[in-house]
């Protein structure tokens, strides 16, 4: 019964903490596809994309890769600006997102994971911290400082994306571009700008939850493509274009992979995200907190 | 020309390739066949659901293997012959189809395209830790020894049903094109809305062309455990299945049945000499890169470029058809139905 009960407070904490960089991982996703429709299957390439540049400072400089991670991050806003451009031009002005824009994305995906396994090869990569190898235990929790370092940025970060977007006349904008974008328009508002930088930022919080993702588990170029599921069934299940539902939807998805490796066993929990999609789909495709 | 002659000729014109090819003695150009005609399979069933009607499957390598993974099964219980794993195969991967189109087209157009993203991570995940089928391990799967109607070798019994099945899938492609099914695909691509309003069955019809699509890619599937002898999860969930599949038709075209066996037979080619020339994973970013330089620069493809050039020298012969249908019958000559 003792070992039963301490089973299921490790699998509790372990979700929770899952969560929480499962929320950092699809903010981003919330945000392009939640809120500017702009369905970008290349997010969790940009993922892996991060965590390698944050392998590769920290295995030659030794810093550690979260700060570097926050310090690059306007590079990968002017990426994303740059991709959200060509995006704009090439697909949305023409009407042609639905199919032709995702093969696109689609492309893009490939070519990241493609030239990353040419560059990097199939080897697992992962960084050394100071913190990855303690463990701190309350009673018969364990609290993995692996863990629970980039839970807690994590959280930090999704909570200012929130607070952004709800108190600042961008933020605004975006929500609006979300709504109506003929109204913006009148307001004097350029919806092309706005989704540009929203976009932009979108990316950015990709790099950092890359450098999260290569500090809680080593990092192979394909390891993309399982995040892929699970992005989109966080921000679904979540409702679109909610940050708060992106943080429950994340906590939920952690609860359910953390209770799937403790009780069946780890190769299982890839089929957890797809599940919770498919289930969201068919019964409440709103979501939990969706409008 | 009528489908019935269309599937004369199309089988007519398999028969004759497999009797001309008893002559060729190179075993290597039987292996290299057969992988272009595989491609030609998946590109054309991906075409039924993307080019024509408008919906994105990211999932080809999903219903691939699900036709591959039968033909394991099916060997490891009843060791029953090729034709039957075909048909098996090829009707499991058509009930995926249909149920997660059920599932998902109801719903916004993109939901089905990461429905079927996330499809091939949870089959993968599925097949991994199925040990009958040889999980993670993989499985063996012997040629036998026998080759059964004269053929000299097994992997000339495979390409020759390869042929075969091309001619199928094209047949059934071209024939979908041309029906009343065709028109209400092409009404839900253009406007899902407008068709819907007008009396097209949006649902019946996407579902269909799920299944049917879903169908075909499992069938290419079937053979692939003979044809390799040795299967693993990651070899038939192949990503580059996924990529080719969309890539083909968009580089062909996609407004007929022609435009994806005109880019499966140029970009298979191409792959199978820079494979054998440079490496594997140079010819999946050779892949990955024309996708993307299409999509951007050419989005009708090679056939689109076709039919521009035909507009601008209306001295040739003009195919029928008004505007909106533009590449739809550029390629092959007027129709008389």
């Amino acid at each position: 019964m003792d070992f039963s009960t301490a089973l299921v407070l490790n699998a509790i904490i372990a979700g929770l903490l899952l969560g929480g960089f499962y929320a950092a991982v699809s903010v981003g996703i919330s945000i392009s596809f939640g809120m500017l429709d702009v369905v970008n299957i290349a997010h969790p390439a940009f993922i892996i994309l991060g965590s390698y540049i944050a392998y590769i400072v920290n295995d030659r400089m030794g810093l550690d890769p979260i700060v570097v991670s926050v310090v690059l991050s306007p590079l990968f806003f002017a990426f994303g600006m740059l991709l959200y451009r060509i995006y704009y031009l090439c697909f949305e002005k023409r009407g042609q997102e639905s199919l032709r824009g995702l093969a696109f994305f689609f492309g893009i995906l490939f070519i990241t994971e493609v030239l990353l396994l040419l560059v990097f090869g199939v080897d697992y990569r992962m960084v050394q911290t100071r913190y990855s190898e303690t463990t701190w235990r309350l009673g018969v929790v364990d609290f993995p400082l692996r863990l629970a370092v980039p839970f807690l940025v994590s959280v930090v970060m999704v909570v200012s994306v929130q607070l952004l977007l709800t108190h600042s006349f961008f933020g605004r904008a975006v929500l609006a571009v979300a709504q109506d974008q003929l109204a913006l328009r009148l307001m004097g508002v350029n919806p092309v700008k706005i989704k540009e930088r929203a976009f932009a930022l979108s990316i950015a919080t990709a790099g950092v939850a890359g450098a999260f993702l290569i500090v809680i588990q080593p990092v192979q170029p394909a390891i993309g493509r399982e995040f892929i599921g699970l992005v989109f069934a966080v921000c679904v299940l979540g409702g679109m274009g909610s940050i708060w539902g992106t943080l429950l939807g994340a906590f939920v998805l952690g609860l359910a992979e953390s209770f799937t490796s403790t009780f069946f066993g780890p190769s299982w929990s890839p089929a957890v995200s797809f599940g919770l999609l498919l289930a969201t789909l068919a019964l409440k495709p709103a979501g939990l907190l969706g409008r | 020309m009528s489908n019935r002659v269309f599937a004369a000729v199309a089988f007519a014109i398999a028969l004759a390739i497999v009797a001309a090819s008893k002559l060729i003695a190179n075993d290597y150009f039987f292996s290299a066949a057969y992988t272009v005609l595989q491609f030609v399979i998946l590109a054309t069933a991906w075409n039924i659901l993307g080019g024509y009607t408008g919906y994105v499957n990211f999932g080809s390598a999903a219903f691939f293997a699900t036709g591959a993974y039968t033909t394991v099964f099916l060997v490891k219980a009843y060791h029953p012959p090729l034709p039957v794993s075909i048909v098996a195969g090829t009707l499991v991967a058509g009930l995926l189809g249909l149920v997660l189109g059920y599932l998902t087209l109801r719903l916004r157009g993109v939901f089905f395209a990461i429905a079927t993203l996330a499809l091939a991570v949870v089959l993968f995940t599925f097949v991994v830790n199925w040990d009958y089928v040889g999980g993670a391990r993989g499985a063996y799967v012997l040629q036998p020894r026998e080759v059964p109607l004269g053929f000299p070798r097994y992997i000339h019994l495979l390409y020759s049903t390869m042929v075969l099945m091309t001619a199928l899938a094209l047949v059934v492609a071209r024939a979908i094109e041309t029906s009343t099914v065709g028109r209400g695909l092409a009404a839900i691509r253009d406007d899902e809305l407008a068709a819907e309003c007008a009396g097209v069955p949006t649902l019946r019809l996407k579902i269909f062309s799920a299944t049917v699509s879903g169908a075909l890619m499992g069938m290419a599937g079937t053979p692939f455990p003979y044809y390799l002898s040795y299967i693993e999860p990651s070899a038939a969930f192949n990503l580059s299945y996924a990529v080719n599949s969309i890539a083909m038709p968009l580089i062909g075209g996609m407004m007929s049945w022609l435009g994806p066996v005109i880019g499966a037979v140029l970009l298979g080619t191409v792959q199978q000499l820079v494979q054998v020339t440079i490496s594997s994973a140079w010819n999946l970013l050779i892949v990955g890169v024309l996708l993307v330089l299409f999509v951007t620069l050419a989005p009708n493809g090679l056939m689109g470029w076709v039919e521009a050039w035909r507009r601008r020298h209306p001295s040739r012969p003009r195919t029928r058809g008004r505007r909106d249908t533009q590449a739809k019958d550029a390629g092959f000559p007027p129709s008389r139905e």
